[in-house]
């Protein structure tokens, strides 16, 4: 890198931050709350990047992993008079009852717990390729909701968890991602990163060149999870309520939609791929109510947005399959690049 | 339990294996011809059940008719998702049409939300099948036990096609190799239409029993028993229709079974079917019928 590029970067990150300080101060209730989700949907984006498109291990569980983020997490944090008002039902289990840990160890562990969870999947799903991989997956995640829906004492079954106190800021969610960011370039350009993008390329190739594919499978599987974990973990403490049914397939689907979107193997493409589905999302809402032309109104149908984003994921996926990235990454000698050929064309 | 109890509960767990059969079928041929996921074959399933519901309701047809137009148009749309969704991705990685499955999947349910509503319609269900009979003290309502008979006219016909026709032939060739069957002057494309045309005529079948047994209708209906019959097709040997069948009711009676027996396991029934599917893919992958394949370098 050039001595000019890492001043350009110090200048970004300053200016970053000084943005984030703007809109967290400026920025109205509900806008803000869109760009902290944006944030959130960085994070999750990457760490199933990370396994689908980087090491090329097609997976559908992640909305599972969240959720075991999210309840560790929210379970962690709960203040004891909160916890017994929640499990009205039946009471909590005691070792949780008295627990009240700050947000950040509560965070951490939310991400551990995620972690070890996929660890133990890891192990015998991750012997199975392709589309095997994908279903397997699929159901370990539904087994993980299932069970969680039928655990009345540890995380309120059906009802879910209320009132969890609002942790999530522009603050956390931002950093978070930014540290996902920082971390996944490092991890890609790691000789980690090296072996997961050789294993995606070619698997026996890969073995062939001395490459265990059994432990970077692993590695970046849990990884990943571990990612998962603390960003449904983040989404909990945004939204300040979870059940089981909030991490169904559909919040796989809508991860796969950024990463596909953004670029399946290409961090720059997660991270802009997540703010522009979170921020279309929210205006597509509109398409779920009446909308009114001045001289004609449609009458709004419920469904109707992801109708939307179902097509334009067939879309992206049959007519522009590198999606808005591709393999490529942003840097800035990619930047001026662009800036000299656009000045060359002006003149 | 009583012996009436358990004949009932054999009853159950054999007409609801019989339809994972059907719908196992449709995953299996198309797996074993293009090696892809069908995810929207669950909504096939569900759109067949619909159809017939609507041409019953709002057109007035009789059920007969109505049943046999459905099963037309159920096939004309499984082409379709097919001709839309899958052909233009067919020489790209596995991953891109596995993605845009799980596109038209998703696509198919939320149009079905928006065009029949999020709200439960209810099947009206013809004399015919709905008739309690009672063999031996045991009380049966006439579908329990018309769904396995129809679904084994339905597979001996489409054994015969499969084994005896030249199109069953060419499918066959075409699932063994594209390109030798190509070279044979088989239009490839022709066969995998005539397979998503077949394999979306069962789900239909399916579909609409499944309507007359659990009269309910959502347009999420299709997602759960789709999961489940691809994994009863993994569990038989995926690409071997016998193999589906066996899968689906081997399916359909655990998941009766589990739940007769052991009442407090009732809530996680969902899951039965995926713990079967890890166990088989760790102890034996190509499922109960299937050949194992060694991997080629």
């Amino acid at each position: 890198m050039k001595k000019k590029h890492r001043i350009y970067t110090v200048v970004a990150v300053v200016i970053g931050i000084g943005v984030l300080a703007l809109l967290e101060t400026y920025l109205g209730a509900f806008p803000k709350r869109i760009f902290v989700l944006a944030g959130i949907y960085v994070t999750l984006a990457l760490s199933l990047n990370l396994i689908n498109g980087f090491t090329g291990l097609f997976t559908l569980g992640h909305a599972g992993f969240m959720a075991v983020g999210a309840y560790t997490c929210a379970l962690l944090t709960m203040p004891p008079e909160l916890k017994a008002m929640n499990f009205f039902l039946k009471p909590i289990v005691p070792f949780l009852a008295n627990v009240e840990w700050p947000f950040l160890p509560a965070l951490l562990m939310a991400g551990l717990v995620a972690g070890f969870i996929g660890f133990l999947i890891a192990a015998p799903v991750l012997r199975l390729r392709d589309d095997y991989l994908a279903i397997a997956t699929l159901g370990f995640g539904e087994i993980i909701r299932i069970v969680f829906t039928n655990t009345q004492t540890l995380t309120n079954g059906a009802l879910g968890l209320k009132g969890l106190p609002r942790f999530t800021t522009v603050w956390w969610s931002w950093g978070v991602a930014a540290l996902t960011v920082l971390f996944m370039v490092n991890l890609i350009n790691s000789s980690y990163g090296k072996a997961f993008k050789a294993i995606r390329e070619d698997e026996v190739a890969a073995e062939a060149m001395g490459i265990s594919l059994f432990r970077h499978k692993v590695v970046s599987f849990t990884i990943g999870s571990v990612l998962a974990g603390i960003g449904g973990a983040l989404m909990g403490h945004l939204l300040g309520a979870i059940d089981p049914l909030m991490f169904r397939f559909l919040m796989t689907f809508n991860i796969l939609l950024i990463v596909v979107l953004g670029g399946i193997g290409s961090i720059t493409g997660s991270v802009v791929g997540a703010v522009l589905v979170t921020i279309t999302m929210e205006f597509l809402r509109v398409l779920d109510g009446t909308i009114d032309l001045g001289f004609i109104t449609i009458a709004g149908k419920p469904g109707m947005r992801m109708v939307i984003f179902s097509a334009g994921l067939m879309a992206v996926v049959i007519f522009y399959q590198k999606g808005l990235m591709g393999h490529n990454e942003f840097t800035w000698a990619g930047l001026s690049r662009v800036t000299r050929k656009l000045r060359a064309k002006l003149k | 339990m009583t012996i009436q109890m358990f004949f009932q509960h054999l009853a159950n767990g054999l007409s609801l294996g019989s339809l994972y059969a059907l719908i196992a079928i449709g995953y299996t041929m198309v797996y074993g011809i293009l090696r892809l996921i069908n995810f929207a074959h669950g909504e096939i399933f569900m759109m067949g059940a619909y159809t017939a519901f609507y041409l019953i309701t709002l057109f007035m047809m009789p059920w007969f008719a109505a049943f046999i137009v459905a099963l037309g148009i159920t096939c004309v749309l499984g082409m379709s998702v097919e001709k839309i969704a899958y052909r233009p991705l067919r020489d790209h990685p596995r991953i891109s049409v596995m993605i845009s499955a799980i596109g038209a999947s998703f696509f198919i349910q939320n149009l079905a939300i928006v065009v029949f509503g999020g709200r439960p319609k209810t099947f009206t269900v013809p004399d015919l099948f709905n008739r309690i009979v009672t063999i031996a003290g045991v009380k049966i309502v006439s579908i329990t036990f018309m769904i396995p008979i129809i679904t084994f006219v339905v597979l001996a016909i489409l054994l015969f096609i499969v084994n005896k026709t030249k199109t069953g032939m060419a499918m066959r060739a075409v699932s063994t190799d594209h390109e030798t069957a190509r070279l044979m002057a088989i239009d490839v494309d022709r066969i995998i239409s005539i397979t998503f045309a077949i394999g979306s005529t069962l789900a239909a079948v399916g579909g609409i029993m499944w309507g007359m047994k659990y009269p309910q209708l959502l347009p999420v209906m299709g997602l759960v028993p789709g999961l489940k019959c691809f994994i009863a097709a993994v569990v038989g040997g995926i690409g071997n229709i016998k193999g589906a069948v066996l899968g689906g009711f081997l399916l359909g009676l655990m998941e009766i079974m589990i739940i007769a027996f052991l009442p407090a396991l009732s809530g996680y029934r969902d899951a039965f079917a995926f713990i079967l599917l890890i166990f088989i893919l760790l102890v034996r992958p190509s499922g109960l019928l299937g050949t194992a394949t060694g991997e080629k370098v």
